[in-house]
């Protein structure tokens, strides 16, 4: 549950690293500005609120593991890294840039705080899983969260995973799907149809939730449940706006990755700080 | 266990009773004593494979993920992540293939500390015709950057490389074979250092470089060519196709001139493009062949059949270096007749 307190700081955090995020693109040149904003608030809650993290001991073996499966979001991990105090939040100007630790996917071996390296899609749920039962046979008690995008929820791999963790029992995993509807080539329903999705996962034998992925106070009661769910997995179904926060990139496909100028980041910076006053923030 | 083999003090007295992957299995049991973040992992072979001897000894410790390769290489590496040293075991052909981008951008990319058994190397599996032979594996999984890329001999070497694997640091692949192939080495006591080839023969008129399988059959060729053509053939066993030992290989072009490798795997990217590649480097011209396939699937049969047909046994290692010294190289000014 989240405190009244609690909710509101989360929102401002959340304002702060749209700014970040719309910055950082703006000088790397271009990035997957969509789906970075289509998560953030479950990074947000993830990284300020439930993670079991010390940015100044990032290596601490009992702490939670977090991967970012849709390795693309670096643009919203990244900068929620930085803003957690993984590192200097100027270091974000390098990105893209020649030997900068930051490019379109993250890489765990450069970037302080995260956990692994990803971008090909299907490869960080088997991953997750493999720390959740890597976990188990050292009885630690840490958790793993990862996030998949709708769309890489097309390779096979995950389905692979997805039946393995519900054998194995991996109850110390809990999944986001961003389920923000956009795929490159057009909407995944009609690229790909994953519906109905929710069907899919219950049946693989998972408990599965479907949340509004932008409202905090649903996402902080979903992984409350899902932290008490024993012997299975969870998924939380989240559904986002691709390019969330950003009037002129919400829902739309070519967003999945772009470029600002600065006439268009005027725009963006002003559209974030618009639906947050909505909200009273 | 009946066939009981002890640990660090290798007993060898049943190893050529034992398959490379029995004591492979067997190795890895003792292991698993002084190593508890030793686990293993199996997608459905853990019988083939033998890790599941592993299996049976520490069952909290191994995973067995049904018939899905990438899932398992995949989980091997977030495992290896939160500080285990995870051995996964699967046929060669679904590791380097199947799953070869989680072993190269999971694993490899991340440096992580995974060691993969990879069984029936080369044409071992050989009635099982291609879909079940690895005769690519080395060169794909050699082409990996932080990779290392090992096959051993025979089943007494195969112990000696995985107890070095446990100990060495990142990626490694063990290739290691299918059945009863018979072995090279008596007993463990030798030096066996990964990234140093052994030279098992001296010899100065020809140096044959052999991997895996074809070591023994080197040996034999060398010894059959010493006393019945009057040839002192060198052979080196070269264990480790990555990182290659150049030193070795140069120390073979200057004193013999002329150099043959053997592989059980294709003449593509192999241990015979990776000695090409030090020999083309070092500016130095020797007489060079390489045995193994030649840009082919191979054929079903028998392994012993297929060993023969792609010249991989002692009879094809004896034809090819006669091959070899029946050219001129460099012994007078006429090109068109070099080798």
């Amino acid at each position: 549950m989240l405190t009244t307190d609690e909710h509101k700081k989360l929102l401002e955090t959340a304002r702060t690293i749209r700014h970040s995020i719309i910055d950082t693109t703006m000088k790397a040149g271009g990035a997957h500005i969509g789906g970075g904003l289509s998560m953030l608030d479950i990074l947000v809650i993830l990284y300020f609120k439930y993670l079991n993290i010390d940015p100044s001991n990032p290596d601490d073996p009992h702490r939670d593991r977090f991967i970012l499966s849709k390795g693309h979001g670096a643009i919203g991990y990244v900068p929620t890294l930085a803003e957690r105090g993984y590192f200097d939040k100027a270091l974000l100007d390098t990105f893209n840039k020649f030997k900068s630790p930051f490019g379109m996917h993250p890489d765990s071996l450069k970037i302080k705080g995260c956990d692994a390296s990803t971008g090909s899609l299907g490869h960080g749920l088997p991953m997750a899983l493999g720390m959740a039962l890597g976990a188990k046979m050292q009885k630690k008690d840490f958790n793993t969260y990862c996030i998949v995008g709708d769309g890489e929820l097309n390779e096979g791999s995950n389905w692979e995973a997805a039946m393995a963790a519900a054998h194995h029992k991996a109850d110390n995993l809990i999944l986001f799907v961003d389920r923000n509807m956009q795929m490159i080539d057009g909407p995944v329903e009609q690229i790909m149809g994953l519906e109905p999705l929710a069907d899919k996962w219950k049946a693989f034998g998972w408990e599965t939730l479907e949340i509004d992925g932008h409202d905090m106070i649903e996402l902080s009661k979903a992984i409350d449940y899902a932290l008490e769910i024993k012997g299975k997995p969870t998924v939380l179904i989240a559904k986002t706006i691709k390019g969330k926060g950003v009037d002129f990139m919400e829902d739309q496909t070519k967003w999945h990755y772009g470029a600002i100028d600065s006439e268009k980041g005027k725009q963006a910076h002003l559209s974030v700080d618009k639906m947050y006053a909505d909200l009273g923030i | 266990m009946s066939k009981k083999v002890t640990g660090t003090t290798w007993n060898v007295y049943d190893a050529n009773k034992l398959t490379q992957a029995e004591i492979y299995g067997q190795v890895l049991c003792d292991l698993g004593d002084e190593h508890s973040e030793i686990v293993g992992l199996s997608a459905d072979l853990a019988k083939s494979t033998k890790i599941g001897l592993f299996q049976e000894k520490f069952p909290e410790r191994f995973v067995n993920v049904g018939i899905a390769e990438q899932n398992m290489f995949g989980i091997a590496a977030g495992m290896a992540k939160t500080g285990l040293k995870p051995f996964v075991s699967t046929m060669a052909v679904f590791a380097s293939l199947r799953a070869a981008e989680q072993i190269r951008t999971d694993i490899c990319y991340q440096k992580l500390n995974v060691k993969i058994i990879a069984t029936h190397g080369g044409v071992a599996f050989a009635s099982a015709g291609t879909t079940h032979q690895a005769t690519e594996d080395i060169a794909i999984m050699r082409s990996f950057a932080n990779m290392t890329v090992i096959v051993p001999a025979d089943g007494i070497e195969t112990a000696k490389a995985v107890k070095a694997a446990v100990k060495y640091p990142g990626p490694v692949y063990i290739r290691i074979g299918r059945g009863f192939e018979p072995s090279y080495y008596k007993d463990e006591n030798y030096d066996f250092q990964i990234g140093k080839s052994i030279e098992i023969r001296q010899g100065t008129d020809i140096t044959i470089i052999a991997t895996g399988i074809t070591v023994l059959q080197a040996a034999e060729a060398a010894d059959f060519l010493a006393e019945n053509d009057g040839l002192s053939v060198r052979v080196i066993n070269i264990h480790t196709i990555k990182p290659i030992d150049k030193e070795a290989i140069l120390k073979a072009v200057t004193e013999t001139r002329r150099l043959l490798t053997v592989e059980e795997h294709s003449t593509i990217g192999g241990l015979g493009t990776a000695v090409a590649d030090v020999i083309a480097e070092s500016g130095k011209g020797c007489a060079f062949s390489k045995v193994g396939l030649q840009d082919e699937f191979a054929e079903i049969g028998y392994p012993e059949d297929l060993y023969a047909h792609y010249k991989l046994n002692a009879d094809g290692i004896i034809e090819n270096v006669r091959e070899i010294m029946g050219k001129d190289f460099e012994e007078d000014d006429n090109w068109e007749d070099e080798y």
